[in-house]
């Protein structure tokens, strides 16, 4: 048992655990204390001062988020001396701040905005220091926009960027009015060893790191007649868009999301799921056949364990921090490239539609899928396979500005083709997903039976740990398999790349053996991925989890090899996992970068 | 109040060859009583901000854990003090005893001089004298090492957690207290940090005792410490003196005669007026000084001092947090502003209050004394600013 301090907080007692801070205890008694810098995936860096309080007895206000709570300590929120500094603090961040806010992305989504609307900071009373800044816009990537006229120095970024994701693209460089967050010599974003992850954008309180939107160049592919615009929705989309338009955290609005689209006049509303249930079976596959080659055929080529190859952000930051450890890489294109790859060839076959007419968008939770979609390697129909991606937030924006009431939605289903998803394919959007449904396929491949685990659900892989393992004994093996019979097959689960990062230490140094493991940049996998809406916390991240299990549980599918669009694509376009054509459509390759 | 008259003493730069035989004695005496003894002399920090060294020693003792560090803060940086420059190249053994001595005390095996850049021109003498005691500190079985860092010119890494964030290897900047360095100091250890002088008047006190230092000073202010005189004097330089004397006395002393301010305890000290000279005592009780006495005649536009210092705060300010980082530019363009018309004399008013928040708002002590310089000028020389 903790040991319990008593203090009051406006004169109101309350009592916490040893350890806590004053804005945890004030959170108790339901006292909101501003904040800005603080973040609760984040450590306290107590550096805005905007949750400054008054401790009586004490000549200094205190960071609220910063201190521990001592016995007998009595704390003003509200004093004379704290609002006064309070609002100082508020109106000095905005003498630095472009606070044309009407011009702003992130008009209407802004901590800073919220609070100068809170403080009533109309009357500017210090300088405006703007123009004296030459502050500059990086657009260098296609991922994210850095605009440090918007950047109020929090360091919410540079801590996302080295605490949860061990990248460390982004630091605070220079001092006093100089001081800013820039990156590796101030080089710009694409030149750096930023993966795209748009984590930083998910925790920046304002307006400073925010997506590339592609919003109006949808728009004009919808409005042009020449051209058929097929979109695919990536599985946490469904369960995370409700946030920003209406419903509670945890909302699974998949139905209404595909009629949005439709509404919004996409030509074909489709599912990256299915796509996803194909990446399971040519993964499966492939760490099958790897598994044989290194235990029947002695193949010292073949590398164990194999690693997931779905999230682009985990794709660049292996490249940049472990090129050694490249050959690991399943070779499989993430869903949304398997996807577009497959809408300019077999979907135009099939609707016989000429594949420069086609324009792929994707709906992703994701923004390093918008620097994906530009990788040279990514063209194998012949043009660039997804031409747009959109993040969740960016869809959000359309279905407002279309004037559609997402909430009044009736529920529509997916076109077919490349429309139909298995259990398997969604839960993708959560960290162990994958894991999961590549464990529910191949252990049924190789045994015929069903997974050995309560109702298909592999709990071990579930949940937030930062890295999970999971054991599965395979037994009583199908004649073709026999070199199985008895292997316990050992996997791995790492999401946030700071999980990666210790994961692979620990791999790359012989201390851990597996055969598969599945690493996830973004803190919950997906779910919690650079594109969805803001804010994120972990609370929220459950919520999204419990969804998309539930969503799975819900589907009349559960396994990948049983979907049949998948089954039938394999009959009419692709032969089986791991052949010719799948090879030249569904796989790719991974270029060795430098950390500088 | 107590004072003291301006008298000039002789401790700190005696020959430091009798040192060791301080230390070998004081190794013999119980630790728990060489701490009393340092409480009972009343000894405060001598970098400025006057907390007990006694008491800073004690709870670094106190504090769990197998490892701890000293530190030695030679960061000298606070604009007009060159007092540790000389202390490092007349008798670097009196502060490195004084490490010693702190080292057996909290029992630290390790000891560090951060030493600010710009002083590395002494460092290849001070290695041999560490590398000399060293070898002692061995024959007279303490086991302590002492060992050099540098600094890379920021001034805020004067401040002791940012000053062990570099030593880190990381970005100087000041860190959330508590928890203080005593318990979670240099890589998260039980630390003593403190000023070279410091160390120095801890090997004085052990050798001539607690009973004879407090001959020295006031109740609030024992002992004495060095002065860096500078500016519009009839004398610069470094002189040892008995704490608690007058301002008064001191400009007496020191003044070209035309005396009509002393900025007392660098930038991030006070501006004190020729009006005040005789109720101003130097000291913990009056005005504290890291050692920083700046004298400035009737020549001085004071509006040009206090540019000149709010140009240094606005530049050596870490930039993290909002109040210091914004609230320098602010209070540098805004008396900017007021001289050239832009913005009325009554803007000065919404300074002082800005410079009053960052003095209760800052992270650290750099934030929260900028407006010390900055309230005791406008409040004194408010027609110079505006004028």
């Amino acid at each position: 048992m903790a040991n319990m301090i008593n203090l009051t907080i406006n004169n109101i007692p309350v009592s916490v655990e040893e350890g806590s801070t004053i804005l945890e205890a004030a959170r108790k008694l339901s006292i909101r204390i501003p904040t800005l810098c603080n973040h609760d995936d984040l450590c306290v860096a107590g550096n805005c001062r905007v949750c400054v309080v008054e401790q009586i007895g004490n000549r200094t206000l205190q960071a609220a988020c910063a201190t521990p709570v001592r016995e007998n300590m009595q704390i003003l929120t509200n004093s004379m001396m704290v609002m006064q500094a309070r609002k100082t603090i508020i109106e000095l961040l905005l003498s630095e701040h472009n606070a044309d806010c009407t011009k702003c992305y992130k008009n209407g989504n802004c901590e800073l905005q919220d609070l100068s609307n809170e403080y009533r900071t109309g009357n500017q009373i210090y300088i405006d220091l703007v123009p004296s800044k030459h502050y500059t816009i990086d657009q260098s990537s296609p991922s994210l926009i850095k605009d440090d006229s918007k950047c109020i120095r929090c360091q919410r970024c540079v801590r996302t960027c080295s605490e949860l994701q061990a990248v460390s693209a982004l630091s605070a460089a220079y001092k006093g009015a100089g001081m800013k967050i820039s990156s590796f010599y101030d080089r710009p974003m694409h030149e750096v060893v930023c993966t795209n992850c748009g984590q930083c954008i998910n925790r920046c309180p304002t307006g400073a790191l925010t997506e590339r939107n592609y919003i109006d160049e949808v728009w004009n592919a919808i409005y042009d007649p020449t051209k058929h615009v097929v979109v695919q929705t990536a599985p946490a989309v469904r369960v995370a868009l409700g946030e920003e338009l209406g419903y509670d955290p945890g909302a699974r609005v998949t139905g209404k999301l595909v009629t949005a689209l439709r509404r919004l006049g996409f030509d074909s509303v489709l599912d990256t799921d299915f796509t996803a249930d194909l990446t399971i079976m040519e993964e499966g596959t492939e760490l099958l056949t790897r598994l044989k080659k290194v235990l029947v055929d002695k193949d010292t080529s073949a590398a164990l364990p194999m690693f997931t190859s779905c999230s682009p952000g985990w794709i660049k930051f292996i490249e940049h921090t472990f090129p050694e450890l490249l050959p690991h890489l399943s070779t499989c294109k993430s869903p949304q490239q398997m996807f577009g790859a497959l809408a300019k060839t077999y979907y135009a076959q099939k609707k016989g539609i000429n594949p420069k007419d086609i324009v792929s968008v994707s709906i992703m939770p994701c923004t390093a899928k918008k620097f994906e979609a530009t990788r040279p390697e990514m063209r194998d129909s012949g043009f660039q396979d997804v031409d747009y991606v959109l993040t969740t937030r960016e869809l959000a924006i359309m279905i407002k500005q279309a004037g559609i009431e997402f909430m009044k939605l009736d529920d529509e289903d997916y076109d077919r083709f490349m429309g139909e998803s298995s259990g398997a394919g969604v839960i993708f959007g959560a960290t162990g997903g994958v894991m999961e449904a590549a464990l529910r396929t191949a252990y049924e491949i190789v045994t015929g039976r069903e997974v050995p685990f309560g109702n298909l659900n592999i709990t071990p892989v579930r949940g937030m740990e930062g890295i999970k393992e999971a054991e599965v004994k395979i037994e009583n093996v199908k004649p073709e398999w026999s070199f199985l019979e008895g292997v316990t097959l050992k996997v791995a689960i790492a999401h946030g790349l700071a999980n990666a990062k210790r994961l692979m230490t620990a791999i790359r140094d012989g201390k851990v053996q597996y055969h598969f493991v599945e690493i996830m940049a973004c803190p919950g996998g997906c779910l919690g991925g650079g594109g969805q809406p803001i804010p994120t916390n972990l609370e929220i991240r459950k919520k999204r989890a419990e969804a998309i299990y539930a969503e799975d549980e819900n589907l009349p599918i559960r396994k990948s090899h049983e979907n049949p669009e998948v089954l039938q694509i394999y009959q009419e376009f692709l032969g089986e996992p791991l052949s010719h054509t799948s090879h030249e459509l569904l796989h790719t390759h991974y270029v060795p970068r430098k950390r500088y | 109040m107590e004072t003291k008259k301006l008298t000039r003493v002789d401790y700190i730069f005696r020959p430091d060859n009798t040192c060791m035989d301080t230390l070998k004695k004081s190794l013999q005496r119980d630790r728990d009583e060489i701490v009393l003894e340092l409480i009972d002399s009343g000894l405060k920090g001598r970098g400025g901000a006057g907390f007990l060294t006694g008491l800073k020693w004690k709870l670094a003792k106190e504090a769990p854990g197998d490892i701890k560090y000293v530190i030695c803060n030679a960061d000298e940086g606070e604009p007009g003090t060159f007092k540790d420059r000389e202390i490092l190249d007349r008798v670097p053994r009196r502060v490195f005893t004084g490490m010693a001595l702190c080292g057996y005390v909290i029992g630290a095996k390790e000891g560090f001089l951060y030493l600010r850049a710009e002083y590395k021109f002494l460092a290849p003498k001070l290695k041999t004298i560490m590398a000399e005691m060293n070898e002692e500190f061995k024959k007279l079985g303490l086991d302590f090492t002492l060992n050099i860092r540098y600094g890379s010119g920021a001034y805020v890494c004067g401040e002791e957690t940012a000053l062990i964030d570099s030593m880190e290897g990381r970005r100087g900047e000041p860190r959330n207290k508590p928890p203080f360095p005593v318990t979670e100091g240099y890589l998260n250890k039980p630390t003593v940090v403190n000023n070279v002088e410091t160390f120095v008047n801890c090997s004085i006190i052990m050798a001539i005792g607690a009973e004879e230092y407090k001959r020295f000073g006031t109740d609030s202010s024992r002992g004495f410490k060095l002065f860096s005189v500078s500016g519009d004097c009839s004398k610069e330089g470094i002189y040892e003196l008995e704490l608690g004397m007058l301002l008064s006395d001191f400009v007496e002393e020191f003044g070209d005669g035309d005396t009509k301010a002393v900025q007392v305890g660098g930038a991030s000290g006070f501006c004190v007026p020729r009006k005040k000279f005789n109720q101003t005592i130097i000291g913990f009780e009056g005005i504290p000084t890291g050692g920083s006495m700046k004298i400035f005649n009737s020549s001085r536009s004071m509006y040009h001092v206090l540019h000149n210092y709010l140009e240094f705060f606005e530049e050596e300010s870490c930039g993290q947090c909002t109040p210091c980082r914004v609230g320098c530019q602010q209070l540098l363009k805004g008396i900017e502003a007021v001289k050239s018309k832009k913005r009325p004399p009554s803007y000065l008013d919404e300074l002082v209050k800005l410079a009053k928040v960052m003095k209760v708002a800052a992270k650290c002590g750099l934030g929260q004394s900028v407006g010390n310089a900055f309230v005791s000028i406008v409040d004194n020389f408010r027609e110079e600013i505006v004028y």
